[in-house]
């Protein structure tokens, strides 16, 4: 098993590369940094354009420049920006915006998304079922930055109510904030709440779907009334026989859901001013800036092909069946 | 507890007079779109410590459902009134917890289907121990119960249990994974087990297994067993009792002799009558049971087999006929106003059914009466072979080994003829069809069709070859697109082969005659049709383009034992009329004696005996054979109590890994017994097909005959 493990990951080095050679030819090919730089007002002399086009190695072809920028990025330099700041300073920050907000609101969405999906499958044609589910479209056809906004004006009110600001929905932290690391970790939290929901709420609808056809598939299973049959109670066989067998298919969407997640959070990045590396894609491309580019498509592959390899993990450890000598 | 002598039973169960379980007056009824569906309709029946009651009946019967109700496991959405009383406690009404209580502990149960009877994710050893725990927290440690599952998996004859325990159940093979369902089910020494359908998805050597086994179960814990089945021939040696149900009803019930030799409701006559015998040399009429069960979601007033009943008056029509002692046994009760009339008939049992049904022996084809051998060959084998590579790794493919799913095998069918094909599943059955039907040149010996051997055929006579040879499936409901009308099914085979269109309807509602549908039916979907007017569908579209060889793929397994009847019936006269020659594979050994004039045996891939039915049936001379029809069981109480089974141990080898020498020796009872000198003979030489008898062959260096019916 570990060795399948270990090949399927050096498969997924091979596909990493491939989507950020793509990635990278395509943005060489399309951007016009120099073209952006000759149209400023006074244009600045051809000396500086000449050595910026050094600078960025365009007289270099474009697979060569790959390899340039390539090589830096195995020893950990991803380039530097059109501004001319090095992008490793920048990633690491970046990176760490996103996980901490995405890894709670998917967290969060998880757990509730399953926990809804279930009583959903138990209770299926009864109220509860049937407001579930209208919870779920509803959230589900709605942009995120709709709902995003929604919630703003929603906690807006909130503060109005209450009369202080207690959610803060703009930035990852209040600038130039002075206090411990407890004060720092309150106003930190302050920040999360709202965005966090913005994305746990949309998860919680889309797992709960899921979730509640699969456990729909179960409760018709003859080992469960075999487990009832044995003198389990319903609950406890629904939770230890029936979720524990049902959560097998949804291994997959939870890792896969994770690694697109983090990039696919674009919207709510920017609605609540979080500088994470959807942010960063956007930035990226209407500067023309190729090696920002590169990188986030780099950090977008290795997310995805991780949550695949998580998805292989996970599956093996909740299926005996695909366990494999 | 430290010693491995567990006795978990300390306190004595209390000792209850009187019946284990008495139901009384059971209705049971869901909510559907066409109406409440009133599944079990009044039913009364007890069950005393230590006794075997049968239920028996056709799907929809009510019987499965009778039983969920006293589990307690019906879905909420189920209605149910009357009494069921366990150990003189009434159980309606109590709540999933208190239930839960006695579930498991007193009441246990065994279900139809193995492979979807435990949960996948955990192991097996720790599925039992679940069931001992649940019911003493605190009294049994986890180790404990781990060991105790261990003895009770050796008790259930699952070899080298302590290892097996740490199984997941994908690992085991569906009669090893009934065995731990009867594991658990005897765990905590219950009262009452139920079995529903306990052998209907398995082979018939694991069924004889799993009877025998239960029988092992009731000896163990004395406790009154219930079992559940549509197969007469399951319950005639086992149950004491017998109670057969219609409709949701109990139509007749009594001691399991006089049911079957004094039958007295046209229903279980039918019933009877309907199922081919094992027993029977000379040719049997089967008693087709006309028409479906009726719909439940409302049923008309008068007794409910009322329009599917030969003995019909219009008195039947009024009201619903009580059950009535009859023979003036008051163990013996039957729901039918005619049980005086038929009393009076002189034959007993399926004659009596033969008679009144009005069922007749079908003729046999007129090419019959040539001798075999002036016949044509229709379809010749000659040592054909099958193999499949196992490969490993996900880039680079390396053989690791090889199925030999078809070793050799050589046989032929001759005009108008029916030859059986008979084994446990995996033994190749399926593989040797699908070789027959691909025309294709085998990997190894050679297929002949019609005198034309099909390795030399170019692709345009490959073509015209296939309307000689047709095919009908297992499954009615999945061999029929559900998009196309019956019409277009029909038709198909022959606008693919350039008919015309007036050629095509004037042919499509004649072959709907011929399987005996009414040609204004041609417009409706499969969807409109139940399984046997299915399988008679399936059968017109194989007659379509007049082959000359029908191969039948298990064509009435999937079918209830009184629609069973009616298209064996008209297989045979269709035979008959049409000089057909049929490939017939089954597992079913007492349809393949019914039906076929020829039988091949096959196990591992290879013909172990083949010849005359009567032959081979009677004087079987390889003890696979012998083993195969001792397993069948027999719809008689007497001749199959005082039957002697031989039991096959274990589960079919892996063809992928054959035993060498006689690949039947590692589960053979006559190599068991023979001295270790002539047992290297087996272990080294492979058995050539010697002829034993005129037209019978086996494949056994000691065969020798021994009568096991």
């Amino acid at each position: 098993m570990a060795g399948f493990l270990l090949r399927r990951l050096v498969n997924y080095v091979v596909l990493a590369l491939v989507a950020t050679f793509l990635a990278f030819t395509l943005a060489s090919a399309t951007f016009d940094p120099i073209g952006v730089l000759q149209q400023r007002n006074p244009p600045p002399p051809a000396a500086s354009i000449e050595a910026k086009k050094r600078d960025l190695h365009l007289d270099q072809p474009i697979p060569q420049r790959f390899v340039t920028w390539m090589s830096g990025v195995v020893q950990g330099d991803f380039g530097r920006t059109i501004t001319d700041r090095p992008i490793t300073d920048e990633l690491g920050r970046r990176i760490g915006v996103s996980l901490r907000l995405f890894l709670l609101g998917i967290t969060i969405g998880i757990l509730f998304g399953v926990l809804l999906g279930v009583v959903s499958a138990i209770r299926q044609y009864k109220f509860s079922d049937y407001f579930a589910t209208l919870f779920s479209f509803i959230l589900l056809s709605t942009p995120v930055f709709v709902l995003g906004t929604l919630l703003k004006m929603g906690a807006q009110g909130i503060n109005d109510s209450i009369g202080s600001n207690v959610l803060i929905f703009v930035g990852e932290e209040t600038p130039g904030f002075q206090g411990n690391w407890f004060e720092h970790l309150g106003d930190r939290l302050q920040h999360l709440i709202v965005p966090t929901l913005t994305i746990a709420l949309g998860q919680i609808a889309y797992y709960s779907r899921y979730q509640r056809s699969s456990m729909l598939d179960v409760l018709g299973s003859d080992f469960l009334r075999t487990a009832q049959a044995k003198g389990l109670t319903r609950r406890k066989a629904l939770f230890k026989h029936g979720l524990r067998t049902a959560l097998i298919p949804m291994a997959t969407l939870f890792a896969f859901g994770f690694g697109l997640l983090v990039v696919g959070g674009t919207f709510t990045e920017r609605i609540f001013g979080w500088f994470g590396m959807g942010d960063w894609l956007v930035t990226g491309i209407s500067a023309q800036d190729t090696n920002i580019t590169a990188t986030v498509t780099l950090f977008v592959a290795v997310c995805v092909l991780f949550s695949g390899w998580l998805a292989d993990v996970l599956y093996a450890a909740l299926d005996p069946r695909i366990r494999v000598n | 507890m430290t010693t491995s002598e567990i006795q978990f039973d300390v306190p004595a169960d209390p000792v209850v007079e009187g019946p284990v379980l008495q139901v009384e007056d059971l209705h049971v009824s869901f909510p559907s779109e066409a109406g409440r569906v009133q599944a079990v309709r009044g039913l009364s029946y007890h069950v005393s410590p230590g006794e075997v009651l049968g239920i028996v009946g056709e799907s929809g019967s009510g019987k499965s459902v009778s039983s969920l109700a006293v589990m307690g496991l019906l879905p909420s959405s189920a209605r149910i009134t009357g009494s069921i009383k366990f150990q003189g406690r009434e159980l309606i009404g109590r709540g999933d917890s208190e239930l839960s209580k006695i579930r498991g502990r007193r009441i246990s149960m065994v279900f139809q289907d193995p492979l979807s009877a435990l949960t996948p994710v955990y192991t097996v050893g720790d599925q039992i121990a679940e069931a001992i725990l649940v019911h003493r927290k605190g009294a049994v440690s986890k180790a404990a119960a781990a060991k105790r599952a261990v003895e009770l998996l050796d008790l259930v004859g699952i070899p080298n249990a302590a290892e097996r325990a740490k199984a997941f159940p994908h690992e085991f093979s569906g009669g090893m994974r009934q065995r731990a369902v009867i594991a658990m089910a005897i765990a905590n020494d219950p009262d009452l087990i139920i079995a529903d359908e306990p052998t209907t998805a398995l082979d018939v050597t694991v069924q004889a297994q799993v009877l025998q086994l239960l029988e092992t179960a009731q000896e163990v814990t004395g406790a009154g067993i219930v079992i559940i089945t549509h197969d007469l021939g399951v319950v005639a040696g086992f149950a004491d009792r017998l109670m057969v149900m219609y409709a949701g009803r109990a139509v007749e019930k009594g001691k399991v002799d006089e049911i079957y030799q004094q039958p007295r409701m046209p229903y279980t006559l039918g019933l009877l009558g309907s199922i081919p015998r094992l027993d029977v040399g000379e040719k049997q009429a089967l008693v087709p049971i006309t028409g479906q069960p009726p719909s439940l979601t409302d049923l008309p007033p008068g007794c409910p087999f009322a329009p599917r009943c030969p003995m019909v008056v219009d008195a039947c029509h009024t009201a619903e006929p009580p059950l009535i002692e009859v023979d003036g046994s008051d163990e013996h009760h039957a729901a039918c106003i005619r049980t005086g009339e038929i009393a009076a008939t002189d034959a007993e049992g399926a004659e009596a059914a033969a008679e009144i049904f009005g069922a007749e022996v079908v003729e046999e084809p007129e090419i019959a009466k040539v001798p075999r051998e002036q016949r044509d060959i229709v379809l010749g084998l000659d040592h054909v072979v099958k193999e499949y590579a196992v490969n490993k790794g996900v880039v680079f493919k390396r053989r690791v080994g090889t199925v030999h799913a078809v070793a050799g095998i050589t046989f032929d069918i001759r005009e108008g003829e029916t030859l059986g094909l008979v084994g446990e599943s995996g033994c190749g059955k399926t593989t040797t069809l699908m070789e027959i039907l691909g025309l294709e040149k085998p990997m190894g010996g050679e297929i002949s069709v019609l005198g034309t051997n099909v390795s030399s055929l170019d692709s345009k006579r490959r073509f015209e070859i296939r309307r000689d040879m047709s095919v009908v499936f297992q499954d009615p409901m999945a061999s029929l697109d559900p998009r196309l009308t019956i019409n277009d099914v029909i038709a198909e085979p022959m606008q693919v082969h350039g008919y015309s269109k007036d050629a095509i309807n004037r042919r499509v509602p004649e072959l709907m005659r011929l399987v005996g549908l009414r040609p204004e039916q041609l417009s409706r979907y499969p969807g409109e049709f139940s399984g046997g007017q299915r399988q008679r569908i399936g059968i017109a579209r194989a007659l379509a383009l007049e082959p000359k060889l029908v191969v039948l793929d298990e064509p009435v397994s999937a079918l209830d034992v009184s629609i069973q009847a009616g298209v064996i019936n008209l297989l045979e006269e269709l035979k008959s009329k049409l000089g057909l020659a049929y490939l017939f594979v089954a597992h079913d050994l007492s349809v393949v004696r019914h039906i076929a004039d020829r039988v091949a045996v096959m196990y591992l891939g290879k013909i172990v005996e083949i010849g005359e039915v009567d032959s081979v049936f009677d004087a079987p001379r390889h003890p696979y054979t012998q083993a195969l029809l001792s397993a069948i069981p027999i719809p008689d109480p007497v001749k199959e109590r005082q039957r002697e089974r031989i039991l096959l141990t274990g589960d079919l080898p892996s063809p992928a890994n054959p035993p060498s020498g006689c690949r039947f020796r590692t589960r053979c009872f006559l190599h068991a017994s023979l001295p270790p000198e002539k047992q290297r003979t087996c272990i080294e030489l492979e058995p050539p097909r010697e002829v034993q008898a005129p037209d019978h062959e086996a494949a056994c260096h000691f065969a020798q005959i021994r009568q096991v019916l």
